[in-house]
């Protein structure tokens, strides 16, 4: 039969539909990318808080987009009204979507009430990512800082979201902390 | 059988996003205007009801005289609303399916500020057919 195989074109976007479409993509293509990201940022900017924020909002329109896209495919369109909620969504969804698996851990923060803890072993987009010593504490992983603090603000649980690295003993790379300290406005609205 | 359907799509900010006049009756000048402000006065409501429930299909929110307003809130707070004369729910609720993923494309677009209103005219010409089918 002729045409069969061949995808069918669509003339405009909003006529394809919202299928899965293909799950994986190259990694090094994205380490490529990602690295490519870094450096055209590198030239913009002066500092490295200036460095930062800028991976931060790039991650910030990803958040949002997957956010949106995910409560369609996955959840049949039901939000969520709970924080534990958007966070275990964020913990175990999101991070299975974007990254292949779920996050290592999430935990609640000790000393204060609002902030919570997502960690990583080893973060994807920082696999192939060195720091030098004079960068100090410069973590690429605030490209998925944003990312999560998109998912947060758009779900309406407004938050500063940060990366840090965690020394741990024993261990040679450290661990990649993504900490979350949601806003004073959540605490009052939302049901915890 | 003329009917009244004005839809707007209303963003987080309380900001429309996309406004259209899609019931089958004359259009008359000052009766959108009626219709838009009818709207806006029922985001009040809306925003009270969206974190009752975890239904993104809120139903109809308010009335005005004959009119009912129906509302759709999504995952980032893009609210679908809906004037019409009082009709079943199914179809309506069709509808604002149908045009959440028209919505979903559209916000897809890395080039897309969130939150800015749609010029795009396939996507008027889209909604248009769908409120035809729908309502």
């Amino acid at each position: 039969m002729i045409g069969v195989g061949k995808a069918k074109q669509y003339a405009n976007v909003l006529d394809k539909p919202l299928s899965r479409g293909r799950q994986e993509v190259s990694l090094s293509a994205f380490a490529f990318l990602f690295s490519e990201l870094v450096q055209y940022n590198q030239t913009q900017v002066d500092n490295i808080a200036e460095l930062e924020r800028r991976l931060e909002d790039a991650g910030y329109a990803v958040g949002a987009r997957v956010l949106e896209l995910l409560c369609h495919r996955e959840k049949g369109n039901r939000r969520e009204t709970r924080l534990l909620g958007i966070l275990s969504f964020i913990h175990s969804t999101v991070w299975k979507v974007l990254f292949g698996k779920v996050a290592d851990s999430l935990e609640k923060g000790t000393e204060h009430e609002d902030e919570y803890m997502i960690s990583e072993k080893e973060l994807l987009v920082n696999r192939f990512i060195s720091v030098p010593k004079d960068m100090g504490a410069f973590n690429c992983g605030a490209f998925v800082a944003g990312i999560v603090k998109g998912v947060l603000d758009n779900a309406g649980f407004p938050a500063v979201v940060t990366a840090h690295f965690v020394p741990i003993e024993g261990q040679q790379r450290p661990r990649t902390t993504i900490l979350i300290k949601f806003a004073e406005e959540v605490k009052q609205v939302c049901i915890v | 059988m003329a009917s009244t359907a004005c839809f707007v799509i209303v963003s987080k900010n309380d900001i429309p996003i996309y406004e259209a006049e899609v019931g089958s009756a004359p259009k008359k000048e000052d009766l959108a205007h009626q219709h838009q402000f009818i709207l806006h006065a029922a985001l009040d409501v809306v925003q009270d009801l969206a974190w009752t429930t975890n239904a993104m299909f809120l139903r109809s929110v308010d009335r005005f005289s004959d009119l009912v307003v129906s509302v759709y809130d999504s995952v980032v707070h893009t609210r679908f609303m809906l004037l019409h004369d009082p009709r079943s729910d199914d179809g309506i609720k069709s509808f604002f399916q149908e045009v959440h993923e028209l919505y979903i494309k559209i916000f897809l677009n890395p080039l897309y500020l969130p939150g800015s209103r749609i010029t795009s005219s396939h996507f008027d010409t889209k909604v248009r057919a769908l409120a035809r089918k729908y309502l």
